[in-house]
């Protein structure tokens, strides 16, 4: 996995309220400045208990949870909130990385589970698509990211009025790009939410899907439209 | 075995032995006591009969002829071997005939039955009795004789006749108590047997089943002492203590290989997780030491960053073979579609094959579906589909990675076959799936050497087989799974 460089040259999609509740104080430090230096507000509770008090009163748009944590552990937290009416998207964070771990965590309420250690681009780049209010895209049948344009019930993609031929996966792959356009979209997310699979290719396979529909959806136009971003992922971003 | 006695009863032969003959000697008494009552009601009841038919026959003597007839047929019956008592007596007291010399004073005062056994002593008594109880041994004694060898008791009926004298029917009851002595010595012999007897169970059941509780706890100990391969003595009698000892052997066996897991994962992470972190460090070190641009910094910490993460790669991988060969038991495994499988991660992996130039093709269809994990199929799949293409861009024809679905006698293998060069050498091709293995010519190839002994750990998890086969040429990665039971 290449370098990670917080901030820099990562955009992210106007500012969010994170909670971190990590009973590691350096690492929920480190959290802290980094989210603020990627441009965004976090808090930082060091227990399940406080954690709790503070997700129940405060209006956060995304909650970074560790699991295993004194007096109240994070799956309990999560439960609680939800069982509180609280869906305020919540990622864990989880020293145990078993098959098992993640169903059982997603399975308490939790929207992404990211085994530690983890590289904070990568956990930024979750933390942004969780948040709440960038996922009214759900919704829509037909995504547009400048002049590309894809019909999820046709299943057809068109650039600039040009008819576009993908095959099923590179469908579903541009699709969760254009979800989540504007917005960092690393390998491991790719992996997840187009090939369901959660565990690390020896070879960086994704990259060659990437750059196969770079190609579909790039050449015989004149702006590139599906960016690199250095050390973090793809972002599909129009204009 | 020396053990006290406190000891002894200590352990559970012991005690159900105990219990046992408690309970059989019990039983015992009740039922000769019941036995000893009924019979001797039941002779009894037999002794007034006759003395009953006796007074009928004297009744009706009198009434023929009156006393005289009556003391002529008294002493007439008086006189036969094994007569009952007979005694005529005047009003007060003095015996006038009958073959009973004295009995116990106030007797004949009552009439009626006599409540209790009275003792009496009859004409030419020593004789007569010894002739009666058949036996010649002086050392026999008989019951309730109180005064030595002439006493006897009898129970008898006592009748005032119309002339104010009185007349006494007895019978003897030597026969009943008899009768008593012979099941009371049967109680005691009874009751003596069955303490032998609980003893010799105890001896031979329960010090037997003693004796092989302590061969397992001694081995136990044993076993606890660090002699981690020792096992627990199987006689080979196929008892219940043989069941035991095979399961306890069995747990032994899953403990011995879950700790060799742990022991090689622990020697795993000393020889080669070591080596990158003294890399990573002299790495960190040798920036640190001297004057660099700020873009060597940079280059360094990115460095270090991509190093650890590959080491955070390596130590997930060696958790999870450990895990999955230690039988981490998953609660998500299900019907895993392995055409679909197949599909996926050649459809995963074309593009790669097709920049590397290999061609990629999966002859697959029909149903084979097995019970497993789709997600650790999924990645033991994709680490062969990936060694198959990384390795046979070596081969002397058009490089390609077969891939195949068959059923076998109960089995369904999935097998990758490449046509590179291949893995000659047997003790190569078993070694190669062995943790942090990497022969010779791959080391020039990116990788850790585990992605072959983590498909393994996921075929060992499915309770299958992962074989290396010399292809031809190549090499073929086999996985072999065991077919559901309803295909």
């Amino acid at each position: 996995m290449p370098a990670t460089q917080p901030s820099s040259e990562i955009a992210y999609n106007g500012a969010m309220k994170i909670l971190v509740i990590e009973d590691d104080r350096e690492a929920a430090d480190y959290l802290q400045k980094a989210f603020t230096e990627a441009g965004h507000t976090a808090h930082v509770a060091g227990d399940g208990e406080t954690g709790f008090a503070l997700a129940d009163a405060g209006d956060y748009d995304v909650m970074v949870i560790d699991r295993m944590m004194p007096r109240r552990d994070g799956l309990s937290v999560i439960a609680g909130l939800r069982s509180r009416g609280n869906a305020t998207p919540v990622l864990i964070l989880s020293a145990l990385g078993e098959v098992d771990d993640r169903v059982t965590g997603l399975r308490a309420g939790g929207d992404d589970y990211l085994t530690k250690p983890y590289a904070f681009s990568e956990l930024l780049a979750r933390v942004e698509v969780l948040n709440r209010r960038a996922s009214a895209k759900e919704a829509e049948t037909v995504y547009r990211v400048g002049d590309l344009e894809l019909d999820r019930l046709s299943h057809s993609v068109r650039r600039a009025a040009r008819e576009i031929t993908l095959q099923p996966r590179e469908f579903r792959l541009l699709e969760y790009l254009m979800r989540h356009a504007g917005q960092v979209v690393t390998r491991t997310m790719l992996l997840e939410n187009v090939w369901d699979y959660h565990f690390d290719p020896q070879t960086n396979v994704i990259d060659v899907h990437v750059s196969r529909l770079r190609g579909k959806i790039e050449k015989g136009f004149d702006k590139p439209i599906l960016h690199t971003i250095r050390g973090a992922g793809y972002m599909l971003k129009g204009g | 075995m020396a053990l006290s006695v406190p000891a002894i009863m200590k352990t559970t032969a012991a005690r159900l032995s105990a219990l046992y003959f408690l309970l059989f000697a019990l039983c015992a008494v009740l039922l000769v006591f019941y036995m000893t009552s009924l019979s001797a009601s039941m002779l009894t009841g037999q002794t007034q009969d006759t003395i009953n038919d006796e007074v009928a026959g004297l009744a009706s003597a009198y009434k023929r002829g009156g006393l005289p007839v009556l003391v002529r047929v008294v002493e007439n019956r008086s006189r036969q071997p094994g007569a009952n008592l007979y005694l005529i007596a005047d009003a007060n007291g003095q015996i006038l005939t009958g073959n009973v010399q004295s009995l116990e004073p106030g007797v004949i005062d009552t009439e009626g039955w006599t409540t209790e056994p009275f003792s009496y002593q009859r004409f030419g008594e020593g004789e007569l009795d010894r002739l009666r109880s058949g036996t010649a041994d002086p050392n026999e004694t008989q019951p309730g004789q109180t005064a030595g060898e002439k006493g006897h008791n009898a129970i008898a009926l006592v009748l005032r006749l119309p002339n104010q004298m009185i007349m006494l029917v007895g019978r003897d009851l030597g026969e009943p108590e008899r009768f008593r002595a012979v099941i009371r010595r049967a109680l005691m012999l009874a009751l003596g047997m069955m303490g032998l007897g609980g003893l010799l169970i105890w001896f031979f059941v329960g010090r037997a089943a003693l004796k092989r509780i302590d061969g397992v706890s001694q081995a136990s100990r044993r076993i606890m002492g660090g002699d981690l391969s020792g096992r627990l003595p199987v006689t080979g009698a196929g008892d219940e203590f043989d069941r035991l000892s095979e399961n306890l052997n069995a747990m032994l066996a899953r403990i011995a290989t879950l700790n060799e897991g742990l022991k090689q994962v622990s020697d795993n992470i000393a020889h080669d997780l070591k080596t990158p972190l003294t890399r990573l460090r002299n790495r960190a070190e040798a920036t640190l030491s001297g004057k660099h641009k700020t873009s060597d910094y940079r280059q360094a910490l990115e460095g270090t960053i991509a190093e650890s993460d590959q080491l955070i790669k390596t130590f997930n991988a060696i958790l999870m073979i450990s895990r999955l060969e230690a039988g981490y038991s998953s609660e998500n495994t299900n019907r895993v579609d392995l055409v679909a499988a197949v599909r996926d991660v050649v459809e995963l992996y074309e593009p790669v094959a097709e920049e590397a130039g290999v061609s990629l093709e999966a002859a697959v269809g029909g149903a084979f579906v097995v019970n497993g994990n789709r997600e650790l199929i999924g990645q033991a799949l994709s680490n062969i589909v990936d060694n198959a293409i990384k390795y046979s861009t070596d081969s002397t024809s058009q490089p390609t990675v077969h891939v195949m679905l068959q059923r076998t006698q109960g089995e369904i293998r999935l097998s990758v076959a490449d046509n590179g060069q291949g893995i000659p050498d047997d003790a190569d091709r078993a070694r190669v799936t062995e943790r942090f293995v990497r022969l010779e010519k791959s080391r020039s190839q990116p990788g850790s050497g585990l992605g072959l002994s983590l498909a393994k750990a996921v075929m060992t998890f499915h309770s299958g087989r992962l074989d290396l086969l010399p292809g031809n040429p190549g090499l073929s990665v086999v996985m072999s799974f065991r077919a559901r039971e309803d295909h």
